[in-house]
């Protein structure tokens, strides 16, 4: 048993991607909740699409694909703050139009990169035994980044996602804040491409912490369940797709969803988990007590 | 919880709180000719009215009236297309802590994983600077607040596992958290039980004691008329406002109300077809 899980970590590459995926499943499952109790996952999803473009644009002037990702990202994170701000469009409609677009503008530029076609897999479905020292560096740091912006900024987080009108007449900055949060979203989004890839990074953000929000009742002890999860989701993950011979970054996410399924057949919390999907707003009966 | 509560409740008081300044101006609350509204349609069509330090007022009104676009005014979650707001004689967004406002309970995120302690310390972010955390004191008066309203025995409760009269207490109890000077309550009233009406009542006369200014919305009339010194009845624009015996007699109240007026031998009925519930209001003259 003891060599059966040291024997993978013998290899340089298989350390550090167990190491990135560790950091990117705590990373995003923490993000996550937000995602989850605001119902972002479309905008997740959206975001992690977008990116192409600046990973393209970064690849054809030679530059650094991550800080070309992250450019892109966040572009289109205050894009779709903008358009839906004034409510002239709704958001998901703002987020419909412009992730599209962006996809479509990604595609066009990568198409017209004959040797591309190799890395445009690792960006769809991530390279996680691909991680290079430089690249751990890089999601350690702008992941701490991230974790303490959702440590120092939690009241204001909390506030303008459970009530919004409380926010407003404290006279917090809602917007300011709402677009910080798209940021920090997109910044994880980003770090998750070398281990999910764009096409899985929304399940990461998603699964673990709706699995969390089934088994309990408090924000901090949904961020830290979710955050376990995550993380022995890429543990588990990374080992099956070493012994199996499948891809990695499928492997957690199929891990992920497993611990979903199992947490949902016994949760306690079945009913408040349907309120959340038909976005209810709660009880509506009358006290009688 | 029940009957014995509302005894109880009488008992506790406010912890110390911020004293409020007890300075010479004729108002508290100034509003001044001012239209609201949204999707291009006027809400509110040249309002004004002044409350008065510790008055307590009720705001009344056919439905689509306007009242909650009147709070949502007050509190700055609507913007004046023109006109002016002043609280304590600045105008509004001067004073960060002293508005408290309790929502209609429609207006939140039920689902979210909160506790009962969690909602009403969300009412003491406004006295936290950015990036505190809270302190003893905010512990203390957010216990107090729990006490206050009867709710102490369910802080760590899901927010979305409380029937309609405990959620109505739990933001009852962030408001107090808040240690407003001015307090407004969107329909406070309806679709909740007796015992928190009454704890709800028995509130707003312990705050009126302490000098706080207290607005509630309601389409109960009878409940208007007897348990709040002032009536502001408006539909659109202002119709009527002053005391009870003057502001919902015949004249005023078939002026705001219309059609849905019916004078009977020694009283009113004003039938509203849509509200929630208190259909039918029986009004003595």
């Amino acid at each position: 048993m003891i060599s059966w899980l040291l024997t993978p970590l013998s290899y340089g590459f298989m350390q550090r991607g167990l190491l990135a995926a560790i950091m990117v499943g705590i990373l995003c499952a923490i993000i996550g909740c937000y995602v989850v109790l605001r119902s972002m996952a479309f905008l997740g999803d959206a975001l992690a699409h977008a990116i192409l473009p600046g990973i393209a644009v970064a690849y054809l002037l030679n530059g650094n694909l991550t800080v070309g990702a992250l450019v892109a990202a966040i572009a289109v994170a205050i894009g779709i703050g903008f358009f839906s701000r004034q409510g002239t469009i709704k958001e998901d409609t703002a987020i419909g139009i412009l992730f599209t677009a962006a996809l479509a503008l990604g595609v066009a530029l990568i198409s017209s990169i004959r040797t591309y076609a190799v890395d445009l897999s690792h960006i769809l479905f991530g390279n996680l035994l691909g991680v290079g020292v430089t690249d751990l560096v890089l999601t350690g740091g702008l992941g701490l980044l991230v974790l303490l912006a959702v440590v120092l900024l939690y009241n204001q987080f909390l506030v303008i996602s459970f009530d919004p009108v409380l926010s407003a007449t404290l006279r917090l900055p809602t917007e300011l804040l709402r677009n910080l949060m798209l940021v920090l979203l997109a910044i994880t989004i980003v770090i998750s491409l070398q281990t999910v890839g764009v096409g899985l990074v929304a399940a990461m953000l998603v699964t673990p912490a709706a699995t969390a929000y089934l088994l309990v009742r408090r924000l901090p002890a949904m961020m830290l369940l979710s955050a376990g999860i995550g993380a022995v989701s890429s543990i588990i993950g990374l080992y099956v797709s070493y012994y199996i011979n499948i891809a990695s970054g499928s492997a957690i996410v199929l891990t992920a969803t497993l611990i979903f399924v199992v947490v949902y057949l016994f949760s306690p919390r079945r009913r408040s988990w349907r309120a959340l999907f038909s976005r209810s707003k709660g009880p509506s009966s009358i006290s009688h007590e | 919880m029940g009957a014995n509560h509302h005894s109880y409740f009488l008992e506790v008081s406010l912890p110390e709180r911020t004293p409020i300044p007890l300075t010479k101006e004729t108002a508290r609350l100034d509003i001044n000719n001012i239209y609201v509204g949204y999707n291009g349609q006027v809400v509110l069509d040249n309002l004004s009215f002044q409350v008065p330090h510790g008055a307590r007022v009720a705001v009344v009104g056919p439905n689509g009236a306007g009242k909650s676009t009147l709070f949502k005014a007050l509190v700055g979650l609507l913007p004046l297309k023109s006109g002016h707001i002043f609280i304590h004689g600045l105008p509004l967004g001067h004073h960060l802590d002293c508005v408290a406002y309790v929502p209609q309970r429609e207006e939140v995120e039920w689902h979210f994983p909160v506790t009962v302690m969690d909602v009403v310390m969300m009412g003491r972010f406004g006295h936290l600077g950015w990036l505190k955390r809270p302190g003893k004191r905010d512990r203390e008066i957010v216990a107090h607040s729990l006490e206050l309203m009867g709710i102490s025995n369910l802080a760590g409760q899901s927010i979305g596992d409380l029937s309609g009269g405990q959620q109505q207490r739990v933001f009852l109890a962030r408001a107090i958290a808040q240690e407003p000077h001015i307090l407004l309550m969107d329909e406070p009233f309806t679709g909740i039980d007796i015992a928190t009406q009454e704890t709800t009542l028995a509130l707003l006369d312990q705050l009126q004691t302490e000098g706080v200014t207290v607005m509630v919305s309601t389409h109960d009339l009878n409940m208007a008329s007897q348990r709040f010194g002032t009536i502001l009845l408006i539909n659109h624009t202002l119709v009527a406002y002053g005391p009870p015996q003057q502001v919902l007699a015949p004249q005023p109240v078939r002026k705001a109300f219309g059609d849905h007026v019916l004078s009977l031998e020694g009283g009113l009925l004003v039938d509203e077809c849509c509200p929630p519930e208190e259909h039918l209001h029986q009004e003595g003259l």
